[in-house]
């Protein structure tokens, strides 16, 4: 099991949803967060002077999904979120322990 | 038959100027809704406070010595109850026989409890200004003396010299001399107001953060952009009173005629204020900045106010364009002097105030020098006695909060409360 965790433009959430969806990912989740990378920040003008905004806002999405199918997922958040503009974000894979459905106590592959 | 219509013709010019005054009196909600959507959250309550109560002292001090200065209405107005007659019937007596001497189409002739009404708002207008300026870093109270002065002395001196006829310390008169003519107050209301800002922020220094020591201008996003449009809409109505009372007269053929004028002209110095302003906007910093947007109506505004009587409706659109084109450079040359005006006070009110002055030859009958002569003599006097105001001010009690109070916001500091509470805290 893989822990998926994408770093996306909010306004492609929908667009990777739908594309999750389809590959048959049964849930994710969502924060709102905020950050840099290379991009950094960017200067706003108000009134004729700048002003930083050092943080841009972004949306986590996570995903618990079996090792079968993280190519897919990979391969359909790359697609989705994907602007080429500077800011896309980025996605990052980890080992997955342990699952657990809380409502019936089924755990590994079947609580996905 | 004929003292029926001058009863007539005294009942509808007074209403006429009650009600103008009364729009007049709405541009307070204006100015109170513009700065408070031009400073940040933590200032809010602050800055309402200083609006309201601002008013307030400015309709006191005019009643008790301002208006006596200007027009000679006597100390707490003792000389205008029933227009100086003993009684009620020798005031109509009286009143029958000024307007058969003014005659049906001549001066006009009204109640002088309403044109108390109608100058005491003013008063608070130019009061109003001086409060956005020096927004989010002075002392409430200290701004509630200048207040005081500003109110019962300074703006009655300059009024009295201009608007009351007197001659300047017995030196000169403004319009006998000059000919100087300010129509509904570009010069008398609006520069008066933005020189007694500039005095004050000149005393008082820039917000913290404005500036860095490398001589950057930092921006500081004013909070709530709906509100700063509402109260430039409701200044831009409110204007309508300003302008269009100062006619003084509706009751005839050719005076409802050059009211209704007013209001178009008014109307359409103020739209060519905005799209002059956000075309200028757009081309120096590349977006359509709003709050320029806004500065830009009011600056089309302030420009005809000195003469909206005269101007084709096509010369009052261009006269406001040129005033909102004047506001956005006027702004930014303030910053690079470190000038520091929250909302842009004192160019909106202080250097359009001049440019709608030296508007005026354009198509009314002054002359540019009378126009110079006049708005150099309200400036330097409402400048120089603010200034020294400031200062004893400054010496007497302070004119800054702390550093630590600028900081966490005036609104806990000088008022003891949040304009928005439950955005902090989560009960």
């Amino acid at each position: 099991m893989k822990m998926v965790t994408a770093i996306i433009k909010p306004f492609k959430l929908d667009d990777v949803r739908e594309a999750l969806s389809e590959i048959g990912v049964q849930g994710i989740t969502v924060t709102e967060v905020k950050g840099f990378g290379r991009q950094k920040g960017h200067t706003e003008l108000y009134r004729g002077a700048e002003y930083v905004v050092d943080f841009l806002p972004k949306v986590k999405l996570e995903a618990a999904v079996s090792s079968e199918l993280l190519d897919q997922v990979l391969d359909a958040i790359t697609k989705s979120a994907h602007t080429g503009k500077i800011g896309d974000g980025k996605i990052f894979v980890s080992d997955l322990q342990q699952a657990i459905r809380i409502r019936t106590g089924e755990s590994g592959q079947e609580a996905l | 038959m004929e003292n029926n219509i001058f009863q007539l013709q005294y009942a509808i010019d007074t209403f006429y100027f009650l009600m103008c005054g009364a729009l007049v009196m709405w541009m307070a909600a204006g100015f109170a809704m513009l700065e408070a959507g031009l400073v940040r959250s933590k200032n809010t309550t602050e800055i309402l406070t200083k609006n309201v109560v601002l008013f307030a002292i400015a309709c006191t001090a005019y009643m008790i010595v301002g208006y006596d200065i200007m027009y000679d209405g006597g100390a707490f107005l003792k000389d205008i109850v029933l227009d100086g007659a003993a009684d009620s019937d020798g005031m109509v007596a009286a009143v029958l026989k000024e307007s058969a001497e003014a005659k049906f189409d001549g001066g006009s002739v009204y109640s002088n409890a309403s044109d108390f009404f109608f100058q005491v708002v003013f008063v608070a207008t130019a009061m109003s200004i001086v409060s956005g300026a020096v927004a989010e870093r002075m002392k409430l109270w200290s701004f509630m003396v200048f207040a005081v002065v500003m109110t019962a002395f300074i703006y009655p001196m300059e009024g009295a010299w201009t608007w009351g006829g007197k001659s300047v310390f017995g030196m000169f008169s403004l319009g006998d001399d000059f000919g100087f003519s300010d129509f509904a107050g570009s010069g008398i209301v609006h520069m008066a107001g933005g020189a007694a800002a500039l005095a004050g922020v000149l005393v008082l220094g820039a917000r913290k953060g404005k500036y860095s020591k490398d001589g950057k201008v930092n921006a500081i996003p004013g909070a709530n952009l709906p509100l700063a449009t509402l109260g430039t809409f409701i200044l831009w109505m409110g204007w309508f009173g300003f302008n269009g009372g100062s006619v003084l007269k509706l009751g005839d053929i050719a005076s409802a005629n050059s009211v209704a004028m007013v209001f178009l002209n008014t109307n359409a110095a103020a739209a060519g204020g905005v799209i002059a302003a956000l075309i200028v906007a757009r081309v120096m910093f590349g977006k359509a900045d709003l709050t320029m947007a806004l500065n830009g109506a009011l600056a089309g505004l302030v420009a005809i106010t000195a003469g909206p009587d005269t101007p084709t409706a096509l010369w009052a659109t261009i006269i406001g364009a040129i005033g909102g084109v004047i506001v956005v450079f006027s702004i930014v040359t303030l910053d690079k002097l470190k000038i520091d005006d929250p909302v842009g006070a004192i160019s909106v009110h202080g250097v359009v105030g001049l440019w709608g002055l030296l508007a005026v030859p354009i198509t009314g009958d002054a002359t540019i020098v009378g126009q110079l002569v006049g708005g150099a003599t309200i400036f330097v006097w409402v400048f120089g006695a603010s200034l020294i105001t400031w200062m004893i001010i400054k010496v007497a009690m302070g004119v800054r909060v702390s550093e630590e109070e600028e900081y966490e916001g005036l609104d806990i500091g000088e008022c003891g409360m949040e304009a928005y509470p439950e955005f902090v805290s989560s009960k």
